[in-house]
């Protein structure tokens, strides 16, 4: 069997295998995060949340999966068909494709890309069209001017998204994830990782990774009380759940992100402790706590103060952090803090 | 036939079968939606060339700047393709001779290809050794460092380019509210609330 | 090394520098703070012109090669940066006038004569297409800057459009010439395009495509469709900017890409050039006569007169050169005081174009028409003035050369020329009577309409030393 796995095929099989496994640990943990969300939502606000279906509500996501199922697809007349039903695949599938570069371990990555920052950014690029498709596809006004709010905010946020990650790549010296992790690992555990150093732009990215991710209290495109459903109005049965899937898979991706770039990934907290994926999920899980603790705290804001600090706050401010990391960087300041490509990268 | 064979022609083919669906689709939103398919593959193909860089940099700035911005455009304009083809029938010969001349004239071009080898030292004089240096590192040593001038060159065009889109298009509006968040935040129930005790019947 | 390149473009780093701390002025200041931006801009034009013309030292390349300070670059841009900042200093009583005066007109300009800078020094094709595009960004903007009006903003819309299909032309040349010759340096270029042997058929291509590309720039018939539209547009002192600087700087470059890169085969572009310079002169010749729009006059005007500086750069000798470089500054310092004029062609504060408003002008103001009437002889090229000379000089280099015929060809296009020309100083001595233009006029602009017709009666007694300056200038560029 040695033989096998070296022939191109082998290769093509291991790498489809490595694909699947992760697809489907991903969207099964996707209806335990999806549950866990309403709970936490439910507890803060003194309800019980989902509690019928299976042992504690356990089994509520794969009910509601079902439904979404075998419930009919309803197609608004006027509507672009092809156009209407590629949006929430494209939704879909970009969501899934960018897990390909996530390092859950030292080499526990299916593609170990020189240039895995770049790919991110690309099929997030990529994610805006699920969303101007699905509004335009839908002929309504309502879709439509929220797709068009949402494709705003998601594009203005991923400027300021991308200038924060520029400074954790100047640190590093190279756009390779796991470089990035591996460029992390200290004496110091905890405290050798970016947050330290890269410490405001830990919460710009935060904040910017829930409005890229339309969560609240940036979910302006689905702003009930102006636009009923955003560019998800027209849509029901399995269509409108490609598109949940997808959204929610988005800001899993973000806390993977956010455990990778700034909180060392895989790496342990506690100096002597073995390195390794159980940490990387826990952080995962850790980020997802705070982004449903923010979603049940924190009150909707408004369009234009949304774009406001999208690009008067955000954007100057991380564009100055990156000529200061540069700085930092090159002359060393910090005992090397900003320095780290010597180390790892 | 190798993968990377095979990948190319995929590629290749799409990009190509895309780029004639831009032209001929009827809806505009469709064309633009092909063309996005168009720069895919190309970046596609630049993988395949090893230059990977440039292949997310296609997909960043083409597919995900440029044609959002052009999506935008075509749905938000009600476009009329349909009167703006009427023309071309009426073009289509004088069109179809330019483009003849320049295919001809191509033709000459290249069947005139000379490679000459001072021409061949000077370009490869420029690039670094591929084993040695990863692309990106390579694209960012040259970028800084030889070619800086014309970054910032590039950048300063930029800049034109939006005081340009600024002037011809900002107008300060008489009357509009803006929001002045220092001074909300600064706002406190002592200077901003009037209590007072109307009596039943006397209120203005 | 570095700071050693950034010594060499210190000019340009100057006034980026300067456009982008007056963009932040302007925008903290508000709309108050334009007038003194302009003037301020104008101020450092002339500073930075001033240096740049005293400044000796040789040529100098920077950033490998791909950027060269030369006695011809320099000679450039000293005209480029007097151009710019006269027509700026004319035009802040048009923009006050007609609510136009933001801060962001000024910045614009300065960043498009960076962009001729950056133009006239390339050694690089990358260099100059960066150059110029930074130069016609600003100025399709400028274009359109009287964005209320439709003429205005369809001037900018027809520069831009046209504009963004000669820098496709340009580019598809450079590409070309990239192919074949496997650099974008200028001296690269020239190492193959002058190996012996005839250039390779591609190289051609590309060298024709450039220069179609460039002839554009300098709207140089056939590529000359968009100038009378965009000149009569235009707001006028965006239109006396177009007339001058930019006009400077792609002729230079035009000179500067054909001597440095293709210097060793003239011969393949010399029948070019002569071609587009025949066709310019006389359509600038026959055009202009039945205009009554004196912008649209001065457009076509524009276009003649580039037909004679190609004139003596398609002599291809560095005696063409020269005359090219002398011929421009001619050019340069008429248009300034001719659209001092203009911009005071104003009749109960609103501004006239029309050519026959200028009837018996001489009564209204004899010293005004006077000047006028030194500076159309001059534009016409009547002896001895100094627009006879210019003439003289790049006739003189084509025969020279070799091209009597074309030389001919231009003796016979400036007498038709002479005719409108001499139609304006006829309106204003002889016409008929018309309802007067107002009076006023700004001192800068009387200084500077008095100054240009001036120098056209005080050069002919050495041209102010331009000759020989633009002798030692034409040397550094064609060895």
């Amino acid at each position: 069997m040695d033989g096998f796995f070296d022939t191109g095929l082998g290769i093509f099989v291991i790498i489809l295998a490595q694909c699947l496994l992760v697809t489907v640990l991903i969207l099964v943990s996707l209806a335990f995060l999806m549950y866990a969300d309403r709970k936490i939502w439910a507890a803060v606000q003194i309800r019980r949340g989902p509690n019928v279906v299976g042992p504690w509500g356990l089994m509520q996501s794969f009910a509601d999966f079902l439904k979404y199922i075998v419930k009919e697809v309803v197609v608004p007349s006027g509507a672009d068909k092809f156009v209407f039903f590629m949006a929430p695949m494209i939704s879909f599938i970009t969501s899934l494709i960018v897990w390909a570069v996530v390092p859950f371990g030292d080499g526990w990555v299916i593609s170990d890309l020189n240039v895995g920052i770049l790919f991110i950014f690309a099929i997030s690029s990529l994610e805006v069209y699920g969303v101007i498709m699905g509004g335009w596809a839908s002929n309504s006004k309502y879709p439509f001017l929220g797709s068009l709010r949402s494709a705003a905010q998601m594009i203005s946020y991923e400027v300021s998204i991308g200038l924060i990650i520029v400074g954790v790549l100047i640190s590093t010296g190279s756009l390779n994830l796991s470089q990035i992790v591996r460029a992390q690992d200290g004496d110091f555990g905890f405290f050798s990782w970016y947050w330290l150093p890269h410490l405001p732009m830990v919460f710009l990215f935060f904040i910017s990774a829930l409005a890229e991710t339309n969560r609240p209290p940036f979910d302006l495109p689905e702003a009930e009380s102006e636009l009923v459903a955003g560019y998800q109005v027209e849509y029901s049965s399995t269509p409108f759940l490609l598109f949940m899937i997808g959204e929610l898979m988005a800001v899993v991706f973000m806390c993977a992100l956010m455990s990778i770039l700034f909180f060392g990934g895989w790496l342990s907290p506690i100096p002597g402790l073995p390195d390794g994926l159980f940490w990387m999920v826990l952080k995962m899980g850790f980020f997802f706590f705070i982004f449903s603790m923010v979603k049940a705290i924190v009150p909707r804001y408004r369009y234009d103060q949304l774009m406001r600090i999208g690009w008067k706050f955000f954007l100057p401010f991380s564009l100055a952090w990156v000529v200061i990391v540069g700085l930092m960087a090159h002359y060393g300041w910090f005992w090397g803090a900003y320095q780290r490509w010597a180390i790892g990268g | 036939m190798s993968f990377a064979v095979f990948a190319f022609y995929l590629f290749a083919v799409i990009a190509v079968v895309a780029g004639a669906f831009v032209v001929f689709a009827r809806n505009p939103v469709h064309s633009v939606l092909w063309l996005i398919l168009a720069f895919l593959s190309a970046g596609g193909l630049f993988v395949l060339l090893g230059a990977e860089f440039v292949a997310m940099l296609m997909l960043i700035v083409y597919v995900g700047a440029v044609a959002v911005l052009f999506l935008f455009v075509v749905m938000m304009l009600d476009v009329d393709f349909a009167e703006l083809k009427s023309g071309m029938a009426r073009y289509l010969p004088v069109g179809l001779l330019i483009a003849v001349v320049l295919l001809v004239q191509l033709g000459f071009a290249f069947g005139g290809w000379q490679v000459d080898e001072t021409a061949m030292s000077l370009r490869a004089a420029v690039t670094p050794d591929p084993a040695e240096v990863s692309n990106t590192v390579a694209l960012g040593n040259l970028l800084y460092t030889k070619y800086v001038f014309l970054f910032e060159a590039a950048g300063l065009v930029l800049l034109v380019a939006m005081i340009g889109a600024i002037v011809l298009t900002h107008r300060r509006r008489a009357g509009v509210k803006r929001q002045d968040v220092i001074s909300q935040m600064y706002r406190d129930p002592a200077t901003a609330v009037d209590l007072l005790d109307i009596k039943p019947g006397q209120g203005a | 090394m570095l700071g050693q390149d950034l010594s060499v473009i210190a000019p340009e780093l100057v006034l980026a520098l300067y456009a982008m701390g007056a963009l932040m002025w302007g925008a903290y200041a508000g709309r108050d703070a334009s007038r003194m931006i302009l003037w301020v801009s104008t101020g450092v034009l002339v500073a930075v012109g001033l240096w740049v013309g005293v400044h000796a030292g040789g040529t100098q390349t920077a950033f490998d090669g791909s950027f060269v300070s030369d006695g011809y670059a320099r000679f450039a841009k000293v005209m480029v940066l007097f151009g710019a900042a006269a027509t700026l200093a004319l035009s802040a009583d048009f923009l006050s006038r007609n609510e136009l005066m933001k801060f962001e007109y000024p910045v614009l300009i300065v960043l498009a004569t960076v962009g001729m800078l950056i133009m006239v020094s390339a050694a690089d094709l990358i260099v100059l297409y960066l150059g110029l595009e930074l130069q016609s960004l600003a100025l399709y903007v400028v274009a359109a800057f009287r964005r209320d009006s439709l003429r205005s903003t369809e001037a900018g819309l027809k520069y831009f459009v046209l504009g963004a299909l000669s820098s496709g032309l340009l580019l598809y040349g450079a590409s070309l010439t990239y192919g074949f010759s496997g650099t974008t340096m200028f001296a690269g270029i020239a190492m193959v395009a002058g190996g012996g042997e005839p250039m390779s058929v591609g190289l051609v291509f590309g060298l024709v495509f450039l220069i179609a590309g460039m002839a554009f720039k300098i709207s140089a018939v056939p590529f000359h469709m968009w100038t009378p539209d965009v000149y009569e547009g235009s707001p006028t002192p965006v239109t006396a900017f177009f007339s001058t600087a930019p006009k400077v700087a792609a002729a230079a470059m035009l000179a500067r890409v054909l001597f440095d890169a293709f210097g060793n085969a003239v011969a393949d572009w010399q029948q070019v050039l002569a071609l587009l310079s025949l066709f310019s002169m006389f359509l600038g010749s026959f055009a202009a006569i039945g205009q009554t729009n004196i912008k649209r006059l001065m457009a076509y005007s524009s276009i003649g007169h580039m037909g004679y500086a190609l004139l003596g750069l398609a002599a291809g000798t560095q005696e063409g050169a020269q005359s090219l470089l002398i011929y421009l500054a001619i050019y340069v310092t008429m248009n300034v005081g001719v659209f001092a004029f203009i911009l005071n062609m104003r009749r109960d504060g609103q501004q006239v174009t029309d050519i026959a408003s200028l009837g018996l002008y001489s009564r209204v103001d004899p010293a005004r028409a006077a000047a006028l009437a030194v500076l159309m002889f001059s534009l016409a090229g009547i002896p001895p003035l100094v627009g006879f000379f210019g003439k003289f000089y790049v006739l003189k280099a084509a025969v020279d050369a070799g091209l009597v015929w074309l030389a001919v060809a231009g003796v016979v296009a400036s007498v038709i020329g002479a005719y409108y020309y001499l139609r304006i100083v006829y309106l204003m001595y002889f016409g008929q009577e018309v309802e007067p233009l107002d009076g006023r006029m700004p001192s800068i602009h009387w200084g500077l309409l008095g100054a240009s017709a001036l120098a056209m009666v005080l050069g002919i007694i050495n041209l102010f030393g331009v000759e020989s300056l633009a002798a030692s200038a034409a040397a550094t560029l064609v060895q």
